[in-house]
């Protein structure tokens, strides 16, 4: 397996809206924790280490 | 009972010996620096090959302090080969149960639980100066046998001098100084090695911005023999806590102070106890037996072997306490280190044998460092966002099973596999077990008399498991042949087959089928034989 990066979630704006919903009404460190607790959540999902590192290559730009 | 602290006497006080008064330097097989717990195991293991050892220390007596107090399986096994393993087990408290606290939560517990068919347990906290007092026990023992161990007290090294074929030793005593030769000197004399300082050896590797507050208490309290660790405690707050329990009602508590503080004001009982009591509860009794703070390092030496010098444990290596890979893994040095160092002077093994030790130790010793590193990174968190993942990885771990993993207060210690090493034969058998795959310590099985383990080390033994073997010769180099029913144990960590035990109990090969020439060729390749 390798890392899609092409799109695919099926409501894009839904997801992104999803998102910025979880974090409303936080503070910076509370935000800053929930982002923290969901990409560990997202990588252990994943759970592929190929992956994971392609993620973070990606991510790094 | 505390005029009857163990380290508080003189175990082997100064006497002199005639080499103080010979008019040319007399020359020694081997001398070795340091009786800690590495010094001594090193001793009682050359003892028992039969090689003529001295053993140098500053001091006359055991460890003061509680210092290593937690011995894995693998040393335990070590220390059965060398016989004392019993009594450490039958003083040390066995342990299984962890528990993991952020804040005032627990958030979640574990059971090493060991697997069966091990005659030792997976750890036993045993205070070291217990350790270093049985090891001392078991010398006299083989002295007492006839074993050619000398123990010289207050005899403190001085210099050194390096030689193509030995090394020199000047040595401070109360009655003045003397000089020694030895074929090999091995240097176990800690972290603060002076023999590493008089050589100018560079000892390289990262220092933690930290400081640990350790104190032994004894107290009568009703804790459960249990390893519990504390992530950010209302008793200390943004810092860590360990609590696990010794012998003899001692506690020992482990408490991270930060790295701005003094460590004079911090030792003092008058800061100490607050602390305490704030941990333990105001009503719990308890006095302080011992209060260090340190600070701690991950670095090894370069290389362990120098020429006629070696050294072994935190002399060549230093690790953070977290996971207790320090004297666990100075003892598996020891181990490594004897039986070549046997091989060598007997004219059985060419001198290069030796650097399969520093090979193999250094491997081991870099995944010590790498696994107690990212403990130190987990439970003192260098940045914020470090911090903000670690917090998040103890927060998910209360509920979710997932996160329970990244958790690390320490990955405590196994032995490792010295995959890769120039000892080893190709695998023979790639479809048996994993975990005796070449380099691999053996694990131990339940037999119907006892105990595998006990039946091999110190000699390289053939180990024929449901298949037929016969006794083979190599030379000046013994070889025992042991031959066993395949039961359900053996089948599942051996499978069937041939295998070849070095005598530190690491395995060098294994076959499907018994060959003499096969078995000679990985001899003679395990022993450094093989141009």
């Amino acid at each position: 397996m390798s890392l899609n990066l092409q799109p695919n979630l099926s409501s894009p704006d839904d997801a992104y809206a999803m998102l910025l919903e979880a974090h409303e009404g936080l503070t910076k460190d509370q935000s800053d924790a929930l982002n923290a607790r969901l990409i560990l959540v997202l990588m252990n999902h994943i759970g592929d280490m190929e992956v994971l590192r392609e993620a973070l290559e990606a991510a790094r730009g | 009972m505390a005029d009857a602290k163990i380290f508080d006497q003189q175990l082997y006080p100064y006497q002199r010996h005639p080499d103080q008064d010979a008019s040319a330097p007399v020359r020694h097989p081997v001398i070795v620096v340091g009786a800690g717990p590495v010094g001594l195991a090193t001793a009682i293991d050359l003892g028992l090959h039969g090689v003529p050892v001295v053993l140098l220390d500053d001091n006359d007596r055991v460890s003061t302090g509680s210092r290593a107090i937690c011995f894995a399986k693998r040393p335990l096994e070590i220390f059965d080969r060398l016989g004392c393993g019993q009594q450490m087990v039958d003083k040390g408290v066995v342990w299984n149960v962890g528990k993991v606290f952020m804040g005032e939560r627990q958030v979640y517990d574990f059971n090493l639980l060991p697997e069966g068919g091990h005659r030792r347990p997976a750890f036993i906290n045993l205070q070291q100066y217990y350790v270093e007092q049985m090891l001392l026990d078991r010398l006299r023992d083989l002295q007492g046998q006839g074993a050619p161990i000398q123990l010289r007290g207050k005899s403190r090294v001085s210099a050194i001098g390096q030689h193509e074929d030995h090394a020199t030793v000047e040595i401070d005593t109360p009655e003045g100084p003397y000089e020694l030769e030895a074929d090999w000197l091995i240097a176990c004399d800690g972290a603060g090695s002076p023999t590493r300082k008089m050589l100018g050896l560079d000892f390289v590797g990262r220092v933690f911005e930290d400081n640990f507050l350790i104190a032994d208490v004894t107290m009568q309290a009703d804790f459960p023999t249990e390893r519990w660790f504390w992530f950010d405690p209302p008793f200390n707050p943004g810092q860590s806590a360990l609590l696990h329990k010794q012998p003899d009602g001692v506690w020992r508590i482990d408490l991270q102070l930060g790295w701005d503080i003094d460590k004079e004001v911090e030792k003092r009982p008058e800061n100490v106890i607050p602390r305490i009591k704030a941990m333990l509860g105001e009503d719990v009794e308890f006095a302080l037996e011992w209060v260090s703070v340190y600070t701690f390092q991950c670095r090894r030496m370069e290389r362990f072997r120098h020429g006629r010098v070696i050294f072994a444990g935190d002399s060549a290596h230093q690790v953070s306490p977290f996971g207790a890979r320090g004297a666990n893994s100075g003892i598996q040095d020891a181990d490594n280190l004897c039986w070549k160092l046997k091989l060598v002077l007997d004219g059985s093994a060419p001198e290069t044998l030796l650097d399969s030790y520093d090979a193999e130790r250094l491997y081991g010793a870099e995944e010590n460092i790498l696994n107690s590193t990212r403990s130190t990174d987990f439970i003192t968190p260098k940045s914020e966002i470090s911090r903000i993942f670690r917090d998040a990885a103890l927060h998910l771990s209360e509920r979710h099973a997932f996160a329970r993993p990244f958790v690390n207060s320490g990955r405590l210690s196994v032995p490792c596999t010295y995959d890769g090493s120039a000892l080893n034969t190709a695998d023979a058998m790639p479809e048996a077990p994993a975990r005796t795959r070449p380099g691999s310590p053996c694990p131990d099985a339940e037999l119907p008399d006892g105990f595998l383990l006990d039946r091999l080390g110190g000699r390289f033994t053939v180990l024929a498991i449901g298949t037929d073997a016969k006794p083979v010769e190599a030379g000046d180099i013994p070889i025992d042949l042991i031959a066993l029913a395949p039961s359900e144990t053996l089948a599942e960590r051996y499978g069937t087959g041939i295998y070849l035990i070095r005598p530190d109990q690491h395995i060098a090969a294994r076959w499907p089928a018994f060959d003499a020439r096969a078995i000679r060729e990985a001899i003679a390749r395990a022993t450094g034989n093989t141009p």
